[in-house]
C-alpha cells in the first residue's frame, strides 16, 4: 500500500521539463500576450473560427425549430425516451472534468506542470459545461417551464420532486458550472491586469481594465488572491467527483436492466477525467503546434497526460467487465440479456467498437514512443473521446430498446436534427474556445513567470 | 339610448375611456396592452360564441352526459349500444346491456363509428357530375328519370343496396317495386354472409340463418370461422364463449374448442387445438370430419385422406364431438365455401346439436334473393341496355366489387346514376348525382340482430352536412320527398300510415313505438327457432383426391380495422394493430415463414400475386401459424377516394378477386418485385418475443389437468417479494383502493378496448411515419405473443393498461411531482404539472406511458372539436400522458354516491376498456370491498402481477390462461 502510494506520489510530483530552459519574465509574457494583443490573427483561426460559427448557427436554427414544433424531431420514442440529448449531455459534462481535475486537484497537490494546461482545461471545462446544460434544458417536452425544477417559493406551493436524480442533477451541475466560471475567472484576473497594462489600443485598456477589477499586483492583493484561488480548489475538488456521480445516479437510480447498477458512480467519475483528458490533449496539440508553444506545452506535458488516460482507462475498462460479471453472476435473467443485447443486438457492433476505443486504443500508450509523439497521441486522444460518446449511446439506448416486456422493444434512430445539435453544440464549443484564445491568455502568464522563476532558482542551487 | 336585445346597454364598456388621460393611466394601460399583446400572440385565440338555450331541453343538465339506446348496423346486422351525449353531441358508444347481440359490449369498429360522425372528409353536398347541386335538382331530375319508366311500368329501374335487414326500409323498397312491377332491387356487399346463405339452402333447401348458443356447448369447431371477433353475434359470441372459460367457476365446466383455419383468426389463437388448412382444403376436411362421424348424408363418400398426423387429429376431434352430442358444436365461418356450411349443417344435425347449441331461423336478410349472384344480373341487365336509373344505396361498388366484373366501366352505359354515401367515394365520382347519407347517429332507422330481434336505430344528433338517409332517397322515388325517415319509421312501427288525421296512432302502438325507441330494440323480437329436415344427400363438390398442395392459393379476408373498405378513412381504425402482425396504416400478403422461404420472399419484400392474368403487388409479411402454400390478404386497403386518411393506404385486391362466389382462389404465380416496403408494426422482434415472455413469466398459461391439480402451479412463480421490502411506508387507501383484474383466459384479443379508450379519453392518432418511430399513443395496448415453436400452435393476448403500481418507478423519478400517488391508489398524472423529461417513462417497466413528442391532438378541425369528451383534458405537445383508470368516471361515480350518501357500488364505475369488452375479460373495482368482482378475482389461484419481481406491486393483475386440451391430441 505504502509503495504504491509512493509511486503514485513520485509520479504525480516528477516534473521533467515543465517550461523550456531559456525563458526569462519577459520572454513568457511576450509570448503569450502576444497572442492576443499584436500577433495578427492567423489565416488558420480566421478559417477555423469561420467553420464553427456556422456550425453555432446551424445549432441556432436546430433549437428555433426543437422549441417551435417539439423534440418529436429528434429520434426518440417509447421505449427509447432519451436519445442524443442525454447521450451527449453525459459526454460533454464528462469531457469538463479534466479541467477542474487539473485546476483543482492538481493544484492542491501541487503538481506544477499542470500550469500550462490549466487555463485552457479551465476554459475547456466552461464551454463543454455550457454546450451540456443545453441538452437537459432544451431535451424536455416543455423547456420554458424548467424553472421548475428549481426550489422556489412560489404560488402553486410546489416544491421539485427531491427524490428525482433530475433535481439532483439541477444542484449538482450549477454548482459545478458556477464554480468553474469563478475558479477560471478568478486565475484570469493578474493576466487581465497584464493584458491590461501591456494594451497600445485604449479602447482594448478599458475593456481589460474593466475586467481585471483594479488589480494592481500589490502584495496584499497577491496574498488574499492566492487564499481565495486555493479555497476554490478547495470547493472545486469535491465537484470533480460529485457532479459525475449524480449524473450517473440518472441511471443507477432507475430500475432498467443495464442502468439499475452500483457501479455507475465511481465508473462515470473515471470515464469522465478519462474522455477530459483525451480532449485536453485533442486541443491541446493543434494549439501548441499552430500558436509556436511548444516551449510551454512541453513533452512531458502530454506524456502526464498519456500516463492518466491509460490509468483512467483501466478503471473504465474494469467497469466494462464488472457490468458483464455483475450481469452474469447476478442470475438475473433482464441483466443477462441486456448484456447479451449489447454484445450480440441490433447495436452490437457499436458495443464493440467502444470497447475497441475504450480498451484496446490506450493499450498504445504503454510505448513511450507513441506517448512522445504528438501526432500518434492526438489520434488515439481522438479515438478515446469517440469511444467515450459510445459509451453513453450503448449506456442510454441499449439499456432502454429492450427492457423487460418484448412487447414493447424499439429501436432508436438519430434524425438529421439529432445531428444538427449534436455537431452544433461542437461548434459553439469550438468557437467559444476560438474566441478564448484569441481575446485571453490561453496559458497563464503570472503562473508560467513563477516557472521561470523556479527555475532560475533551481540553476543557482 | 335604446336597449340592445342581448341586454347590455351599449357605451357601459367604453365608459373607462370618458376620464381625463392621465400619465399614470396612460402607464397602466400600455403595461396591459403589452402583457395582452404578448400573451395572446402566443396562443391562439378562437373566437366563439356562447348561445343559451332559449328553451332548455328537458334532462338536460350541463356536465351531465345522457344515454340513448340505438344501432349499429353492419352487414345488415344491427348491434345494439348506448351512446352517451354531451350537451347534444354524441361523443361515445358503450354496448345496450339488454340487446341480445350486445349484453353491454361493443365491438372496435362500433367504438371507432363516432369518429366516422365527425370525419371532416365526409360528403357535406348533393352534387352533380362533381359540381355543388341541390336536393331539389336533385328530386327534379330523379321525378323525371322515373317519369319516363312510367309507360315501361319501371323496367328501366335498378337499385342497388347493401345486405338489408330494415323492416322499414325493406317494405319501403317494395312499396317502390309495386308501384313499378318490372324495376328490380338488387344487392351487393362484400361480405355479406352469401355463402352461409348458399351452404343452409344446399342442406335444408332454404336459406336459413344459424343462430349459436356458445353457452351450451361443450365441444366446439370452428371450420374457417372468427365467430369470436367478426360478424353477426360476435360480440355475443365471445361472451357466451368466455363464460364458460373460467376454470373453478359455478356451471357447466370448461368447453373445448377446436379450429381448423387458414390463416389465425382470434378465435384460432383462443382454441384448444388448432389446425392449419390451406382454405382450398377446407371442405375435404369437413368432408372427413362427417364421414369420420358417420354423419347419414355424405354417408359413402370418405373424403381424401389429410395426411396421418392430420388424421388423427380429426380422429380426435371427432372422438370428442361425438362424446359431446347434443352439446357438441360445430361453426363454419362466413367466408368459408357454401359446402362446408352445408357439411357443418349436416354435422349439427347429427350431433342433434339444433335446438341445443344452435338453432335455425328464418333468413335476416329482407328482400334481393339470391344476393350472391345480383350484382352479376345488374351488370347483364346494364350490358343488354335495360337500366335507364340505377340508384345505389350505401356501398361502394366500384371500389369492392371484383375487377373481373368490369363494374365501373359496364355502368356507364346507365343513363341517370345516383349514389347514396357517407363520402364522396370511387363509385360516386362515376355516378352523375351524389348524395350525402346521414350517418347511423344522425338518423331513424331499424335492423335486425343476429338473432332477428328488431334493433331500432335513433338519432342523436341532427345532420351535420344536411346527409340523406336511403329512407328518404326511396321516399322521393316513391313521390313522397316531403316524408321524413322519422315519419316512414315510426309509421312502419306503430302499424301502417303516416299519423292519421288526428295526428296519433293508437295509444298502444305509440307506446310500444317510445318503448322500443327507449330501449333500442323491440322486446320479443327475435325470430323463433324453425324447423328444418336435412336433405337426406348433400349434394356437394367436395373431390374424393386431395387437391395439389404445391399450388399456392390467396385467401380474400375482410381487413380487421376497415372492414371492406368502408372505414378506411377512419384513423382510429387504421391505426388500431392489426391482430397477430400489430401493423397499423397498411395492408400486408400474410404468409408462413416456410412459404414466404420456399417463394424466396423475407418480410417487407414487396410481391407480386398473379392469377389468370391480372396481379396485384403486395409487401409481404410473415406470419406463423398461416397454413403451408396459403397468403392472407385483406379486402378494405387501397382505396384512392377515402379521405385524407385512408387514401393510398395498403394495396387493393380487387384485381384478383373471384368473380362468382368463393373467398379464396388457388393456382397463384407468386414473385418478387425487387421493392422494399416500410411497415409500422407497434410491436417489433415476433420471432424472439414468446421465448421472452414464456421465460420471464410475462403470460402464464397452464392445462385444466394442472389447474385441477395444483391451482396455485400456473400462476405462481415464486417472484412475488415480500411485503415489507420497501423503505416507503405502505400506502393507505382508507376510501377506495381501486384495482383491475384482466382475465388472459378469455381476453380474445380483439382490441375493442383500444378504441373504447382512444373514444373516452381523447387520445389523438399519430400517423404512419410516427407509429414506425414508436410513438403511438394507445393508453391500453393488447400485446401479443407466439409462444409455441415457428409454426405451431399458440398464440398468447395480453392488454396491457398502466399498472397503477403501488411502488411506482415513475413516481419517484419526475422531478416536478407531475406524476403522483392519488389517495385511492391511483398513480395519476398531471399534465399541468409535466414539463417532458420522459424519465417516467423510461422508468416504467411496462412502457405505458405515452409522450406528446408533438402536438398531436388536433385542435383546428372543427368538427373533430365535437367529438372530444368534455371530461377528459386534451393534451398539449411535450406532455406524458397514460391510462388513468378512466379517473372521469370515478369522479362522476363518487359525486353521484356522495349525493346519495353512500359508497359507490361495485360495478359503478366501469373503466372503458372494461365496458366495451365482448368477453368480459376486465374487470375495474374497489380492493378495499372483498365482496367486488374484482377482489374475488384477484382471490383466484390464477391471480399474478405482471413482473411483480420488480416489486412494483401492480394494481392491474392478471389471471393466468387456462386451456383445455384433448389428451387424445399429443403436444396440446
Amino acid at each position: 500500500m505504502d509503495r504504491i502510494e509512493r509511486e503514485a506520489r513520485e509520479l504525480l510530483e516528477a516534473k521533467p521539463g515543465v517550461l523550456e530552459p531559456g525563458h526569462t519574465y519577459a520572454s513568457v509574457t511576450d509570448k503569450i500576450s502576444a497572442v492576443v494583443l499584436s500577433r495578427k490573427t492567423p489565416r488558420s483561426w480566421i478559417i477555423g473560427f469561420a467553420i464553427s460559427f456556422v456550425l453555432v448557427l446551424m445549432l441556432f436554427y436546430t433549437i428555433a425549430y426543437l422549441l417551435a414544433v417539439g423534440v418529436g424531431i429528434w429520434g426518440i420514442n417509447i421505449p427509447v425516451g432519451w436519445g442524443f440529448d442525454i447521450i451527449n449531455f453525459v459526454w460533454w459534462i464528462g469531457i469538463g472534468h479534466a479541467g477542474t481535475l487539473i485546476s483543482a486537484i492538481l493544484l492542491l497537490l501541487r503538481q506544477e506542470w499542470r500550469t500550462s494546461i490549466n487555463r485552457f482545461a479551465e476554459a475547456m471545462t466552461l464551454f463543454a459545461v455550457s454546450c451540456a446544460v443545453l441538452y437537459p434544458l432544451l431535451h424536455m417536452g416543455r423547456p420554458w417551464l424548467a424553472y421548475w425544477l428549481l426550489p422556489y417559493p412560489n404560488t402553486m406551493g410546489l416544491w421539485p420532486q427531491f427524490r428525482s436524480p433530475l433535481v439532483w442533477d439541477v444542484f449538482a451541475v450549477s454548482t459545478y458550472g458556477l464554480v468553474s466560471l469563478l475558479f477560471w475567472y478568478v486565475g484570469l484576473i493578474p493576466d487581465l491586469a497584464t493584458l491590461r497594462d501591456r494594451a497600445k489600443r485604449t479602447s482594448v485598456r478599458v475593456i481589460y481594465g474593466i475586467l481585471a477589477m483594479g488589480w494592481r499586483g500589490s502584495a496584499i492583493h497577491w496574498h488574499r488572491y492566492e487564499t481565495a484561488y486555493l479555497l476554490l480548489a478547495g470547493l472545486a475538488t469535491p465537484l470533480v467527483v460529485s457532479v459525475h456521480t449524480v449524473v450517473s445516479f440518472d441511471f443507477a437510480v432507475s430500475v432498467i436492466p443495464g442502468w439499475h447498477a452500483t457501479i455507475f458512480p465511481p465508473y462515470f467519475v473515471a470515464g469522465a477525467i478519462y474522455s477530459g483528458f483525451a480532449m485536453v490533449l485533442t486541443l491541446a496539440i493543434p494549439i501548441r503546434a499552430v500558436y509556436g508553444l511548444e516551449g510551454f506545452i512541453t513533452q512531458s506535458h502530454l506524456e502526464n497526460m498519456a500516463k492518466i488516460i491509460l490509468a483512467t482507462g483501466w478503471i473504465v475498462v474494469y467497469g466494462y467487465a464488472m457490468e458483464a460479471f455483475t450481469a452474469w453472476y447476478s442470475g438475473n435473467a433482464y441483466e443477462e440479456f441486456m448484456i447479451l443485447n449489447r454484445m450480440t443486438g441490433p447495436y452490437a457492433s457499436l458495443y464493440w467498437t467502444l470497447l475497441a476505443c475504450n480498451a484496446l486504443a490506450p493499450q498504445a500508450l504503454w510505448l513511450r514512443r507513441v506517448r512522445r509523439s504528438p501526432l500518434l497521441l492526438f489520434a488515439v486522444a481522438i479515438v478515446v473521446n469517440i469511444g467515450m460518446w459510445l459509451e453513453r449511446f450503448v449506456i442510454v439506448v441499449t439499456s432502454l430498446h429492450r427492457d423487460f416486456l418484448p412487447s414493447s422493444w424499439g429501436m432508436y434512430t438519430p434524425t438529421r436534427y439529432d445531428w444538427s445539435m449534436y455537431i452544433g453544440t461542437i461548434g459553439l464549443f469550438l468557437a467559444l474556445l476560438f474566441l478564448f484564445i484569441r481575446f485571453l491568455p490561453m496559458i497563464s502568464i503570472f503562473e508560467m513567470r513563477a516557472m521561470v522563476n523556479e527555475g532560475i532558482e533551481e540553476e543557482h542551487r | 339610448m335604446t336597449p340592445r336585445e342581448d341586454g347590455f346597454e351599449p357605451g357601459i364598456d367604453a365608459s373607462p375611456w370618458d376620464d381625463e388621460p392621465s400619465r399614470r393611466r396612460f402607464l397602466k394601460l400600455m403595461g396591459a396592452s403589452i402583457a395582452l399583446a404578448g400573451m395572446s400572440g402566443c396562443t391562439r385565440q378562437p373566437l366563439e360564441k356562447i348561445v343559451p338555450y332559449v328553451r332548455a331541453p328537458e334532462d338536460l343538465v350541463p356536465g351531465k352526459p345522457l344515454f340513448f339506446a340505438s344501432s349499429r348496423v353492419l352487414g345488415g346486422t344491427a348491434l345494439g349500444v348506448l351512446v352517451e351525449s354531451h350537451m347534444g353531441r354524441p361523443t361515445k358508444i358503450e354496448g345496450n346491456p339488454e340487446h341480445p347481440s350486445s349484453l353491454g359490449s361493443t365491438d372496435a369498429l362500433a367504438q371507432a363509428s363516432i369518429l366516422d360522425l365527425y370525419d371532416p372528409d365526409r360528403s357535406q353536398v348533393v352534387t352533380q357530375a362533381g359540381q355543388i347541386a341541390t336536393w331539389p335538382a336533385l328530386l327534379g331530375a330523379l321525378s323525371a328519370a322515373l317519369a319516363e319508366e312510367n309507360a315501361s311500368r319501371g323496367a328501366g329501374i335498378r337499385i342497388l343496396t347493401e345486405t338489408i335487414t330494415s323492416p322499414s326500409l325493406a317494405a319501403r323498397i317494395r312499396a317502390l317495386l309495386a308501384k313499378y312491377p318490372e324495376a328490380r332491387w338488387h344487392s351487393w356487399e362484400p361480405f355479406a354472409r352469401e355463402s352461409a346463405a348458399a351452404g343452409a339452402r344446399m342442406a335444408h333447401g332454404e336459406p336459413l340463418n344459424t343462430v349459436y348458443r356458445l353457452d351450451r356447448a361443450d365441444v366446439i369447431l370452428a371450420l374457417d370461422s372468427d365467430f369470436l371477433h367478426a360478424g353477426a353475434g360476435s360480440v355475443r359470441y365471445a361472451r357466451d364463449f368466455a363464460s364458460r372459460r373460467r376454470p373453478g367457476a359455478e356451471g357447466r365446466g370448461m368447453n373445448r374448442l377446436y379450429s381448423i383455419e387458414s390463416a389465425y383468426t382470434l378465435t384460432g389463437a383462443a382454441a384448444d387445438h388448432r389446425l392449419a388448412v390451406r382454405a382450398s382444403e377446407m371442405d375435404a376436411c369437413a368432408l372427413r370430419l362427417a364421414s369420420e362421424l358417420d354423419v347419414a348424408a355424405v354417408r359413402g363418400r370418405a373424403g381424401p385422406s389429410l395426411g396421418p398426423e392430420r388424421d388423427r387429429w380429426m380422429r380426435a376431434l371427432a372422438g370428442d364431438l361425438r362424446r359431446a352430442g347434443a352439446n357438441g358444436l360445430v361453426v363454419a365461418g362466413d367466408d368459408a365455401p357454401a359446402a362446408v356450411h352445408a357439411l357443418a349443417h349436416a354435422i349439427n344435425g347429427a350431433l342433434g346439436a339444433a335446438g341445443g347449441t344452435m338453432y335455425l331461423t328464418d333468413p335476416l336478410e329482407a328482400g334481393a334473393a339470391d344476393r350472391a349472384g345480383s350484382l352479376g344480373a345488374l351488370l347483364e341487365d346494364v350490358d343488354a341496355g335495360k337500366v335507364r336509373l340505377l340508384v345505389i344505396l350505401g356501398g361502394n361498388p366500384v371500389y369492392s366489387a371484383p375487377e373481373r366484373l368490369d363494374f365501373a366501366s359496364r355502368i356507364a352505359k346507365v343513363k341517370v346514376r345516383v349514389h347514396l354515401s357517407l363520402h364522396a367515394d370511387e363509385t360516386s365520382r362515376l355516378c352523375h348525382w351524389h348524395i350525402p347519407e346521414a350517418h347511423w347517429l344522425e338518423s331513424w332507422g331499424d335492423a335486425r340482430a343476429h338473432d332477428g330481434t328488431i334493433s331500432m336505430i335513433q338519432p342523436l344528433i341532427a345532420p351535420l352536412y344536411n346527409g340523406r338517409s336511403a329512407h328518404e332517397v326511396i321516399s322521393a322515388m316513391l313521390g313522397e320527398p316531403a316524408r321524413t325517415t322519422h315519419d316512414v319509421v315510426r309509421a312502419h312501427w306503430t302499424g301502417g300510415a303516416p299519423a292519421a288525421k288526428d295526428g296519433k296512432p293508437s295509444a298502444g302502438a305509440e307506446e310500444a313505438w317510445l318503448r322500443s325507441v327507449h330501449d333500442g330494440f323491440v322486446a320479443g323480437s327475435a325470430l323463433p327457432p324453425r324447423e328444418a329436415r336435412l336433405r337426406e344427400a348433400l349434394e356437394i363438390p367436395v373431390p374424393q383426391e386431395p387437391r395439389d398442395s404445391g399450388a399456392i392459393e390467396v385467401v380474400f379476408r375482410p381487413d380487421p380495422s376497415t372492414w371492406d373498405g368502408r372505414f378506411a378513412n377512419n384513423a382510429w381504425l387504421q391505426e388500431l394493430p392489426r391482430p397477430f402482425t400489430k401493423i397499423t396504416w397498411d395492408g400486408a400478403a400474410l404468409m408462413a415463414p416456410a412459404t414466404a422461404a420456399a417463394l424466396g420472399l423475407e418480410a417487407g419484400d414487396v410481391a407480386r400475386i398473379a392469377h389468370e392474368g391480372r396481379s396485384i403487388e403486395a409487401p409481404v409479411w410473415i406470419l406463423p401459424g398461416q397454413a403451408q402454400g396459403s397468403i392472407t390478404v385483406h379486402r378494405g386497403q387501397g382505396r384512392t377516394l377515402a379521405g385524407r386518411v385512408g387514401n393510398g393506404v395498403g394495396f387493393r385486391v380487387s384485381p384478383i378477386l373471384p368473380a362468382g362466389p368463393g373467398s379464396h382462389i388457388t393456382g397463384v404465380e407468386v414473385t418478387r418485385t425487387g421493392a422494399r416496403h416500410e411497415f409500422a408494426a407497434t410491436q417489433l422482434h415476433h420471432d424472439i418475443a414468446g421465448g421472452h415472455a414464456r421465460e420471464r413469466g410475462i403470460v402464464r398459461e397452464g392445462t385444466l389437468d394442472d389447474f385441477r391439480k395444483s391451482p396455485e402451479s400456473i400462476a405462481d412463480r415464486g417472484h412475488a417479494p415480500p411485503a415489507d421490502l420497501t423503505l416507503y411506508p405502505a400506502w393507505k387507501n382508507e376510501g377506495h383502493a381501486w384495482g383491475m383484474s384482466i382475465d388472459l383466459g378469455s381476453c380474445t384479443g380483439c382490441n375493442a378496448c383500444m378504441v373504447a379508450c382512444q373514444a373516452e379519453n381523447n387520445i389523438p392518432v399519430v400517423g404512419k411515419e410516427e407509429v414506425a418511430r414508436g410513438r403511438e399513443m394507445h393508453w391500453i395496448r393488447v400485446d401479443t405473443y407466439f409462444t409455441g415453436a415457428p409454426e405451431a400452435d399458440s398464440v398468447a393476448h395480453q392488454p396491457v393498461p398502466c399498472m397503477h403500481c403501488e411502488t411506482a418507478p415513475c413516481e419517484v423519478v419526475c422531478p416536478v411531482n407531475a406524476t403522483v400517488h392519488g389517495p385511492e391508489g391511483l398513480n395519476e398524472m398531471v399534465y399541468n404539472r409535466c414539463v417532458g423529461t420522459r424519465y417516467c417513462s423510461n422508468n416504467c417497466p411496462y412502457k405505458v406511458r405515452r409522450f406528446n413528442f408533438f402536438r398531436y391532438a388536433d385542435l383546428e378541425t372543427p368538427s373533430l372539436r365535437l367529438l372530444h369528451n368534455p371530461d377528459v383534458t386534451v393534451r398539449t405537445r411535450g406532455v406524458m400522458e397514460k391510462c388513468t383508470y378512466c379517473v372521469q368516471r370515478i369522479s362522476a361515480a363518487r359525486i353521484q354516491a356522495k349525493k346519495d350518501g353512500r359508497r359507490i357500488r361495485d360495478g359503478e364505475v366501469t373503466t372503458a376498456c372494461e365496458a366495451a369488452c365482448p368477453s368480459r375479460a376486465i374487470v375495474f373495482g374497489d380492493l378495499n370491498d372483498p365482496a367486488s368482482r374484482v377482489s374475488r378475482m384477484k382471490a383466484s389461484p390464477l391471480d399474478y402481477g405482471l413482473l411483480e419481481e420488480l416489486n412494483t406491486r401492480p394494481r392491474t393483475t392478471y389471471l393466468a390462461r387456462v386451456r383445455n386440451p384433448n389428451p387424445e391430441i399429443r403436444g396440446a
